[in-house]
């Protein structure tokens, strides 16, 4: 008993948001629906976007409108070494060989490091602006990507990349919908528990207290500006893992990955379902994929349903879902 | 690269300034003296396109659209600023982000609900056709020499009204100290619809004056947004003049620097690869020139320092 009660409000909606995730796919792996496998896969992938968003946003308190940067980054890495190793030609011959490849961890790693890469190089400018400036220049790179990928006609400019067949996994046969969202959700598990490792550690106190009082940060010889930095690069590796998730799953990439309204709904899962908290971008994905399914099915408008609705959730249910249910009690940890 | 060629773009590169300056002004107005940050201003620049498409295919006077563009914009800027803008002063920026965000999405879809997915035509009246010969024998659309006329007069108005009237006088002294001037009897809550709605209603005369060059259609309001933003950015958020500058320069960078980049790429590389790299870059260049600006002053060229 002592164990239940130590629980708090928060541990127990956790607690029975998992139960849902689980229990729906169950269900519809009983019933032989492979649709709705697929929606908790989608929810699953955009939820790991949210998680490395929530890192910079929710510890941090950096708003970064240009997340959809290294979503896009993780989807192209995806793309390009998987349409060359279709196509069985290299990447490139000189200075060495490289090959495209369809396996999994090598294109997640290589997705990784490449949002980490391009993290580190936007965070060590935009950092240097806060406030509405940091909104506007994050945003600003992002556009820069969304126009080079629109105009970079070797890998498929405004019309993308198509993968013909989904990229395999050792031990695992990726196109049995089952046995992807089963992955999908791993590597979600995995990043939550990362996050919530991340937000208790030193390093999680540091950046939170950058966030509220950058002074006395500094005052204790921390340096801002690192801490902050790290954050962005831990940040942009996860979404970035997630945009190559999110295109194997549609085997498809396109410039819309690096549109500013894919940032923008990134964040809105973090904030729909409570920004700083542990299972806010499940919350927050999971209903924007009910939303989307649920009213797309019956208004051909339904964004305007979710414009009132997340209208509402900032004006009146400020912290979201998870915020709105378990009171005040300790967010950003 | 022959001068006309040049002296063209360089006439369109002011025309999509002076009309990046129409929506800039609203935005760093609001920005400067309520301290919000309005994504949902694209919108408004859709409202004002729809409204003049609609007045003016209906009664046959592009004038009487340009007055519907002012009025429907000035008046759905009003109505948000009443119904939602106002409960988000005292928030912080991440809410003032999400909630005009979701007005987008309801501005977009309420305009596709009411007048369909398919584009309206605005077209130019007769008087505004052809072309006129200018000095240096450029042949220039007379219509979009209107628009630069029409945006520069627009700005010397703007700067008549906050440097010489009362009004311009309560909004410069909201922009520096806002419990000062309610202390001293001003209606803080009538000047900020007002300040809102006069945004507003410059944002719906950049739409319509635009809808009449490309087509009007939901969703037209965001790419020039976001150009906005990088203007107001670039001037240093809050202040009017920045916004000026800010808004020719990267209407000539937009128009002009692609074109001058293949020309600097094309004496070290092929002209067919200077023209296929320069096409990469040159959609990049006002985003490089964002960041550029930002790095070397943080907080744009005209604006405060932190």
């Amino acid at each position: 008993m002592s164990f239940i009660n130590s629980l708090s409000r928060e541990s127990w909606i956790n607690l029975s948001l998992c139960i849902v995730l689980c229990a729906v796919p169950l269900w519809a792996w009983l019933s032989d629906q492979p649709f709705t496998l697929t929606l908790c896969t989608r929810v699953a992938i955009l939820a790991l976007a949210g998680v490395g968003l929530n890192i910079a946003l929710g510890v941090g308190g950096l708003v970064s409108l240009g997340h959809a940067a290294f979503f896009g980054l993780g989807g192209y890495a995806m793309g390009i070494l998987a349409s060359h190793a279709q196509s069985y030609t290299p990447l490139m011959e000189a200075p060495f060989l490289l090959e495209g490849t369809k396996s999994m961890p090598l294109i997640w790693l290589t997705a990784m490091t490449v949002s980490a890469l391009a993290a580190v190089f936007i965070g060590a400018l935009s950092l240097r602006t806060s406030g509405v400036y940091f909104i506007m220049i994050t945003l600003a790179f992002a556009q820069m990507f969304y126009y080079f990928a629109i105009s970079w006609l070797a890998y498929g400019g405004e019309d993308g990349l198509s993968i013909y067949v989904r990229n395999g996994f050792p031990g695992l046969n990726t196109l049995d919908p089952l046995q992807f969202m089963l992955l999908t959700y791993a590597v979600l598990a995995l990043a939550l528990w990362f996050y919530h490792r991340l937000a208790k550690s030193s390093f999680g106190l540091a950046l939170n207290a950058a966030r509220q009082s950058p002074a006395r940060v500094q005052a204790v010889g921390i340096t801002r500006y690192n801490v902050q930095l790290v954050a962005i690069v831990l940040s942009a590796s996860i979404t970035g893992l997630a945009g190559a998730l999110f295109a194997d799953l549609n085997r498809f990439v396109s410039p819309t990955m690096f549109s500013w309204q894919t940032s923008g709904e990134i964040m809105v899962f973090v904030i729909l379902g409570g920004v700083g908290r542990l299972f806010g971008p499940v919350a927050g994905a999971a209903l924007f994929i009910l939303l989307e399914h649920q009213l797309g099915g019956l208004s051909e408008f339904w964004h305007i349903y979710l414009g009132l609705l997340l209208l509402l959730v900032v004006l009146f249910a400020r912290g979201g879902i998870i915020g709105t249910l378990a009171g005040r009690e300790q967010a950003n940890g | 690269m022959s001068m006309i060629l040049i002296l063209e773009q360089m006439l369109n590169g002011i025309q999509f300034g002076v009309m990046l300056f129409l929506m800039a002004a609203g935005l760093t107005l609001v920005f400067g003296v309520m301290g919000l940050i309005n994504l949902a201003h694209g919108s408004l620049y859709m409202v004002g396109a729809f409204a003049a498409a609609a007045v003016a295919n209906a009664t046959g006077s592009f004038l009487l659209g340009l007055a519907a563009s002012l009025c429907a914009a000035a008046a759905a800027g009003a109505l948000v600023e009443v119904l939602v803008i106002r409960r988000l002063y005292d928030r912080d920026h991440l809410d003032q982000v999400l909630a005009t965000f979701a007005l987008i999405l309801i501005f977009s879809e309420g305009t596709r609900w009411l007048f369909g997915s398919f584009p309206l035509y605005l077209n130019i009246p007769d008087y505004l056709k052809g072309a006129v010969t200018l000095p240096g024998g450029v042949q220039y659309p007379l219509y979009r020499l209107s628009i630069i006329l029409v945006g520069l007069a627009v700005a010397a108005a703007l700067y008549l009204l906050i440097s010489k009237t009362r009004l311009g006088v309560q909004i410069r002294a909201g922009e520096n100290d806002r419990e000062m001037i309610a202390a001293l009897g001003v209606d803080i809550s009538k000047l900020y619809t007002l300040v809102f709605a006069l945004g507003a209603a410059l944002a719906g005369l950049a739409g319509a004056l635009v809808g009449a060059v490309q087509s009007v259609q939901v969703g037209m309001g965001e790419p020039v947004l976001i150009m906005a933003f990088v203007v107001i950015v670039i001037g240093g958020i809050g202040s009017i003049k920045g916004a000026l500058v800010a808004a020719i320069l990267v209407g000539l960078t937009e128009k002009l620097g692609g074109l001058l980049l293949v020309e600097m790429l094309s004496t070290f590389i092929e002209m067919s690869e200077a023209q296929s790299v320069g096409a990469i870059f040159s959609s990049m260049l006002i985003y490089i020139l964002m960041a550029a600006v930002l790095i070397v002053k943080p907080t744009g060229l005209y604006g405060r320092s932190l």
